[in-house]
């Protein structure tokens, strides 16, 4: 059988010249996603393989290899339409490995407005911005985890398929019912609030809770139901990021060093109105005073006559409010996919370690140096490591302070 | 709907190359959170370790293959090492964290273009890196029977797979029941009651995190070899997620479980695949209900929904004892 395939590989080898399927393509497309025609585009091989061509009316280009081994891939930067250019300009030159033959290869040239032309000066300043907005989402959505983490001990792994549940609210009453975006989002939080806050908890956790579960099984809980709602929503919604009809193209706004669209604006406004909101509820109310009295001592806040399953459930509301309105933020801006929660959901726990389990404030500043470390790391490490970045940081404070930024002593074992 | 066809694939799964991965990852975790209570929610890191550290030095280095193994459980020890160092003085909940995101970083790195040279990026590594091994192979016909097919690399793979699962098997089960395996599992029940024993509790973890990421580097050196390729996006967190499914089916802390939990595992998802295929190819099962490309997303729905009825009606598994591990982190 071995011998066999290898015969048949020997006997194909001279032919693969003429085997179609060999190719290296990619679409050029501007920062707007518009496709840009007539750039040129070379490559270059073994044995002095030299290819010249340009993209179509579609932005495509393709060129068939005739051996494998290792390709480069120029773009003519001349060529690009003027306010466009690479956002890394050390990007120019692609490099593609062909291992055999028959593979289709991919290669992008990452464009953006010129971003290349700006100072570093205006390049931090706009990362500041863009990390502060995603350590924003972040905080939402770590607030409500660490809430649930604090009160009920649990570590909850389908915490981002909260965020992913309202995205798609959102975007079904959005596109399919044809509601303006600003009665979507508040429709979606509510459903939010009551489907991924009050019932869940009311028919997934509190029976758990009742039976006795251990929390390192409730963790593995977590996780089995993480992955049976990602696909869920895989299912119902298919693998692609899908953007709102509304604003999807809406043009940003220069203010001063950075460039900001106004959607992101207001929706980062109420986005810091509910951090407030949460944040005095927690100081302020009965409620907000008896959660945190049943995170530190849940056996002796009940013995003073806090009504536990009521806190807990309150916490539940709240922090699935949170977390959807995160959700809400993300798919206005980005789009939502199915696996929006679960790209979140590592940023969330590494904010929420990062601040130390079960604090509140904590999960606050975590979540703002990982969203501002996140983005102002890609000035000097590619932007596909960026998360790379995060995680390393959240391990090499950890060996320092193992029990994190803001959190007591007493808590590691 | 060929009957005789669903259970030749449900058998051939059972048997197969994903059960030997899946059984030797769960090894490893038993090591890791079986005997010694470590919540490491990185193993597919270690297998993904293991993977490249196969396909690398070949492909790009030109190495043997045997060398390239050698050099796989060094690094597996040393992924041990630097994940240990930081993580294991942390809770089980922030240990199970950081673990994960550690096997992340290995994963993003590993797909990354600016490594694209060396790792592939995200293609990974498709080429004869186990050329050596699959010239050994005394069966090249394979095996074609009415319940049972591999073809011939398959079948040397599965033999010489499940062999290494025997022998890992018997080392597993003699460290446990030696008195270096006591004081693991009194670690796991009372770390401190073993730290006054005057025994160095963070020595014995990082002994427990490096054997059990050794085991789980040679489940990714069966993963890339009966491939003969490395795709960087097959050792994400879901590979961690189905390998604890796998340990907690078969029952935590026992030492056949991963072998039993593997085998089930696979039978259960190609069986269910199967007959779902074949009811919404042969329209027993609506159209507008189920589409082809559809059932692969049940099956993943189905692994979900059946690690928390697992989790929540029977945490011991199949032959665990639930007074012996009531799996609950006092925090």
């Amino acid at each position: 059988m071995l011998s066999a395939a290898a015969g048949i590989s020997l006997v194909a080898a001279p032919a693969h010249a003429a085997d179609p399927a060999t190719k290296l393509y990619g679409i050029v497309t501007s920062s707007t996603e518009q496709p840009l025609a007539g750039v040129g585009i070379s490559i270059e091989g073994p044995d002095g393989f030299r290819a010249e061509v340009e993209t179509d009316s579609a932005g495509a280009w393709e060129v068939l290899v005739p051996t494998k081994g290792t390709y480069s891939a120029t773009i003519n930067e001349g060529d690009l339409p003027s306010g466009q250019a690479l956002t890394d300009p050390t990007k120019g030159t692609v490099k593609a490995n062909i291992f055999m033959p028959g593979v289709e290869l991919r290669l992008l040239f990452p464009i953006g407005p010129g971003v290349a032309k700006a100072t570093m000066l205006e390049r931090s300043a706009q990362l500041t911005v863009d990390g502060l907005i995603l350590g924003l989402i972040i905080a939402l959505a770590a607030l409500g985890l660490n809430l649930i983490f604090g009160t009920t001990g649990l570590t909850n792994f389908a915490h981002g398929e909260i965020l992913t549940f309202a995205g798609l609210l959102t975007y079904y009453f959005s596109a399919i019912a044809k509601l303006p975006v600003l009665v979507a989002a508040p429709i979606a939080v509510l459903l939010s609030a009551f489907v991924s806050g009050f019932l869940q908890d009311r028919y997934l956790w509190k029976p758990l809770r009742k039976r006795g579960t251990g929390l390192i099984a409730m963790l593995v809980v977590s996780i089995g139901f993480a992955i049976f709602l990602r696909y869920f929503f895989l299912f119902l919604f298919g693998g692609d990021t899908r953007q709102l009809p509304q604003y999807a193209g809406q043009a940003g706004l220069e203010l001063g060093l950075v460039n900001i669209t106004p959607k992101s604006i207001l929706t980062t406004v109420i986005g810091i109105g509910f951090i407030v909101f949460a944040t005095l509820w927690l100081l302020r109310t009965r409620m907000g005073k008896a959660s945190r009295a049943v995170a530190d001592n849940p056996a002796l806040a009940s013995a003073s006559g806090i009504d536990v399953q009521k806190v807990i459930r309150a916490v539940w509301i709240l922090g699935a409010a949170l977390a959807g309105y995160a959700g809400v933020i993300v798919t206005v801006n980005q789009g939502v996919s199915f696996l929006m929660g679960q790209d979140m959901l590592l940023l969330i726990f590494a904010a929420v370690t990062l601040g130390g389990l079960g604090t509140a404030n904590g999960a606050l500043v975590g979540s703002l140096i990982i969203g501002l470390f996140v983005q102002l790391s890609t000035l000097f490490i590619p932007t596909e490591l960026k998360y790379v970045g995060a995680l390393i940081v959240l391990i090499l404070i950890l060996i320092v302070r193992p029990q994190g930024i803001l959190g007591r002593k007493e808590r590691i074992g | 709907m060929d009957i005789l066809f669903i259970i030749q694939q449900t058998l051939s799964a059972t048997l197969g190359v994903n059960a030997i991965i899946f059984a030797l990852a769960a090894i490893g975790l038993n090591m890791h959170f079986g005997y010694t209570g470590l919540l490491n929610f990185g193993q597919a890191g270690f297998l993904a370790i293991g993977a490249y550290s196969v396909a690398v030095p070949v492909i790009t280095f030109g190495l043997s293959l045997w060398l390239a193994l050698l050099i796989g459980i060094f690094n597996s020890i040393l992924f041990a090492l630097l994940l240990g160092v930081p993580t294991l003085r942390l809770r089980a909940d922030y240990l199970a964290i950081v673990t994960i995101a550690a096997a992340e970083i290995v994963r993003q790195i590993a797909r990354s273009a600016t490594f694209n040279d060396s790792l592939g990026g995200s293609d990974g590594i498709t080429g004869k890196f186990g050329k050596e091994f699959f010239d050994l192979n005394p069966f090249k016909t394979g095996l074609d029977t009415p319940i049972l097919r591999f073809n011939g690399n398959d079948l040397w793979v599965v033999i010489t797979g499940w062999v290494l699962v025997a022998i890992i098997t018997f080392i597993m089960w003699i460290m446990v029941n030696s008195p270096w395996g006591r004081v693991m599992r009194a670690i796991r029940e009372d770390e401190d009651a073993v730290r006054s024993l005057g025994k160095n509790v963070y020595l014995y973890k990082m002994q427990s995190l490096i054997i059990g990421g050794v085991i789980g580097s040679i489940a990714g050196f069966v993963y890339a070899l009966s491939r003969q390729s490395v795709q960087p996006d097959n050792y994400g967190t879901a590979l961690t997620f189905f390998a604890y499914t796998v340990l907690i089916l078969g029952g935590a802390a026992r030492v056949f479980a991963p072998i039993v939990g593997a085998m089930i595992f696979w039978f259960l998802i190609v069986f269910i695949e199967q007959v779902l295929r074949a009811g919404v190819t042969s329209n027993l099962i609506p159209d507008w209900l189920i589409g082809v490309n559809q059932v692969g997303q049940i099956r993943f729905m189905l692994m979900g929904l059946g690690l928390m009825l697992l989790m929540i009606f029977r945490p011991q598994g199949i032959f665990g004892d639930k007074k012996e591990l009531a799996l609950d982190a006092k925090a």
